[in-house]
């Protein structure tokens, strides 16, 4: 169906629903490079135009991606709550907007099985990074496994100890270091190197040693893929959480080699192992803006869009911890600082508004026109937005994978500028082993872990 | 504590056990990240000086469709064309193998290494070898539509490899059979980290090359099912997470 907007005797035209939705999402290189940006500035905000004013109900039958040929979409359709949905029915994307800048956290979660994945995409397009962050402020999601993680003054972090050969003592000696520096509380998880089921049980079984040596409470990882998770839970490896990247259409999953139904057999074996303690959340899912168009799988959508989309689909597996690595694609889908900024901004509210444990991998490659200024721009935004979790990588230097990040003490930073305490198990481990005082500050007389036999020579 | 984190730190190179004031970074470990952030920028965003290819070796020198630094970085695309202009000046001279040098995401991994490692490549290729040719603006890709123009069955692609804080000198060389608009990665072979004295030197690296080169010929493809082969020998690469230029 044809949309257009009249401005000063311009008739704005655009083909379809998605080419609305490409059309106003602000600038970016990805959308570009798809050939579906706005052609002109006031394009886009004619685009904006017409969005504000269209019904929510819209979204749920003018689909961006046809519900025939896509599981995702049918998963979006399928899964809507019409019950959920009632209670803001009679809005436009526009009056949505107003409706959440006025309404609590309560109201907000309320509706969360209500809101579709192009609704919360169409309604950000149309909100200023102020107003990314004040609703997702509002907009607490709580998970637990053996910590929890997302409460209300709370920031937790993934320590990630990434080693460029997987070698156990260097992995061990950066998990060290970032405990002592207070990060690992939301997960320990390894990015590893190789793709061998055999090496991730053996890093797997180092992890879980070090967690139960010095009593910690919060869960590990291994990053692999989750055809690797099910060889490892078959095996017997102490899996505590399955991790896997995700994207926003049938045929970019298809490309990191998934589908649905393979991650709810992941969901359930995991689920089987029961080695939570609080709770059993435990899935972990990475997503990024640019994955759909870099798997050439797109369907003329906007990065955007994509990305909320990608969201809907870790919606279904009740996450622990979700995370978009929103710099890390590279800058032919968000060139600068300024767009992985907007970029980080909008992953986070359209996950919150979801009911998604939404964390940020902050983040860019060297040739971004970004440095470790806008990534201090972005986690302090993202802090005051709420963000239940960053990364902790030693020195923000991922020499694994070669990006920069945050880092243990860009974690620190955060929590002291904006009064933020770890996750409330971790915080008493951290008191107990004396590495913080009971201010919460490192202490002045450093802590004295017994170090593991690997690095004990 | 500095005991402590001086014994952490020689267990890996990533970034731990450095003194802190208050809870950030201090001075020291602050600017050591930003002189290893600034050598990476300074890569990426070098001119590729086509010079020393061209007196050496009497490389033509092409542009891709990308015209500038900037696009480049945001038109992958691009980067992957021959304008038509470019292409007229390639041609087939019965040639069967090519050598193309490609600036890619670091010009200093190119001014530092590309003739060097060329010398050290010519004599053990074998074959017929067309004219060196030097590209502007390349993704590995690039070197497809200059195989075609040049009529040849085996390309070479050395090109920059995008900078970590680590390395912002570190060349790849990409096996390509067949070389046409439309390959895909998979249809590769890849010899990274060409990077004396850190990473492989240029006499290894040629024989790499070469043994994979050779292979290919035999074979008439190169890309997985190659590699796939070829893991058991040690003198190979492993597959990485080397994103291509």
């Amino acid at each position: 169906m044809p949309y257009h907007h009249d401005l000063g005797g311009t008739r704005h035209r655009f083909a379809d629903l998605r080419t609305v939705m490409a059309a106003a999402s602000p600038h970016r290189s990805g959308d570009v490079l798809a050939g579906i940006a706005a052609t002109s500035a006031e394009q886009r905000v004619a685009a904006r135009l017409v969005l504000a004013d269209l019904p929510l109900a819209i979204f749920l039958t003018d689909l961006v991606v046809p519900y025939e040929g896509d599981e995702v979409s049918r998963l979006i359709i399928d899964s809507h709550d019409a019950a959920a949905f009632a209670a803001i029915a009679h809005l436009t994307v526009g009056s949505l907007r107003d409706w959440l800048l006025a309404s609590d956290g309560a109201a907000i979660a309320a509706v969360a099985a209500g809101l579709t994945p192009e609704m919360v995409a169409a309604v950000t397009k149309i909100m200023r990074n102020q107003d990314l962050i004040a609703v997702a402020a509002k907009r607490r999601v709580i998970t637990r496994f053996r910590s929890t993680i997302g409460l209300p003054g709370r920031l937790s972090v993934r320590l990630q100890p990434n080693h460029p050969t997987d070698d156990p003592a260097g992995i061990a000696a950066a998990i060290l270091d970032g405990l002592l520096l207070g990060s690992g509380d939301a997960v320990i998880g390894i990015n590893p190197a190789g793709d061998n089921v055999a090496a991730a049980h053996r890093l797997l079984l180092l992890l879980d040693e070090l967690r139960q040596a010095y009593a910690i409470p919060t869960q590990a990882c291994v990053l692999t893929h989750v055809t690797n998770t099910l060889q490892l839970i078959e095996r017997g490896a102490p899996v505590d959480l399955c991790f896997q990247s995700i994207g926003g259409t049938e045929a970019t999953n298809r490309g990191f080699g998934i589908d649905l139904a393979l991650l709810a057999e992941a969901h359930a074996a995991t689920l089987a192992l029961g080695r939570g303690t609080l709770g059993d959340d435990v899935m972990y899912f990475e997503t990024g803006q640019g994955s759909a168009l870099s798997a050439g799988a797109h369907h003329g959508v906007d990065q955007q869009t994509l990305e909320a989309r990608a969201q809907g689909v870790a919606r279904a597996f009740r996450p622990l911890l979700v995370n978009s690595v929103v710099g890390f694609i590279g800058p032919e889908y968000l060139y600068d600082g300024r767009q992985i900024l907007r970029a980080a901004l909008e992953d986070h509210c359209t996950g919150k508004l979801l009911g998604l444990p939404m964390g940020l991998d902050i983040c860019y490659t060297n040739h971004a026109e970004a440095d470790q200024n806008d990534m201090d721009a972005i986690l302090t935004l993202a802090g005051v937005a709420g963000v239940n979790f960053i990364m902790g990588v030693p020195g923000a230097d991922d020499i694994m994978l070669n990006y920069q990040s945050t880092s243990f003490h860009d974690a620190l930073y955060l929590r002291d500028v904006l009064g933020l305490k770890p996750a409330p198990e971790f915080e008493a481990w951290l008191l107990a082993t004396g590495i913080t005082d009971a201010a919460g500050r490192l202490a002045a007389t450093p802590a004295r872990l017994a170090l593991p036999a690997l690095l004990d020579g | 504590m500095a005991d402590l984190a001086a014994r952490l730190a020689a267990f890996t190179q990533a970034r731990i056990g450095l003194p802190r004031a208050g809870h950030a970074l201090g001075t020291a470990a602050t600017l050591a990240f930003d002189l290893a952030h600034a050598q990476a920028r300074d890569a990426v965003h070098a001119a590729f000086d086509t010079g020393p290819l061209e007196a050496a070796f009497g490389a033509i020198v092409v542009h891709s469709a990308a015209p500038d630094r900037a696009t480049y970085l945001q038109r992958p695309d691009l980067g992957r064309q021959l304008p038509a202009a470019d292409a007229a000046r390639l041609t087939k001279t019965g040639a069967d193998t090519a050598i193309v040098v490609g600036d890619g995401l670091s010009a200093t991994a190119v001014a530092r290494h590309a003739v060097p490692l060329v010398t050290a490549l010519r004599p053990l290729l074998g074959g017929v070898l067309a004219p060196i040719v030097a590209a502007h603006q390349a993704r590995v890709a690039l070197g497809d539509a200059i195989g075609a123009a040049l009529g040849v069955d085996l390309l070479v692609m050395l090109i920059g490899e995008r900078p970590g804080l680590s390395a912002s000198d570190s060349l790849g060389a990409y096996i390509t059979w067949q070389p046409r608009p439309g390959r895909h990665d998979s249809e590769r072979n890849c010899v990274s980290n060409i990077r004396p004295p850190h990473g492989l030197d240029h006499e290894t690296a040629a024989h790499r090359i070469a043994w994979l080169v050779h292979q290919a010929r035999a074979r008439r493809l190169t890309g997985i099912a190659l590699k796939d082969e070829s893991s058991a020998d040690p003198r190979l690469p492993q597959a990485g997470h080397t994103i291509a230029p």
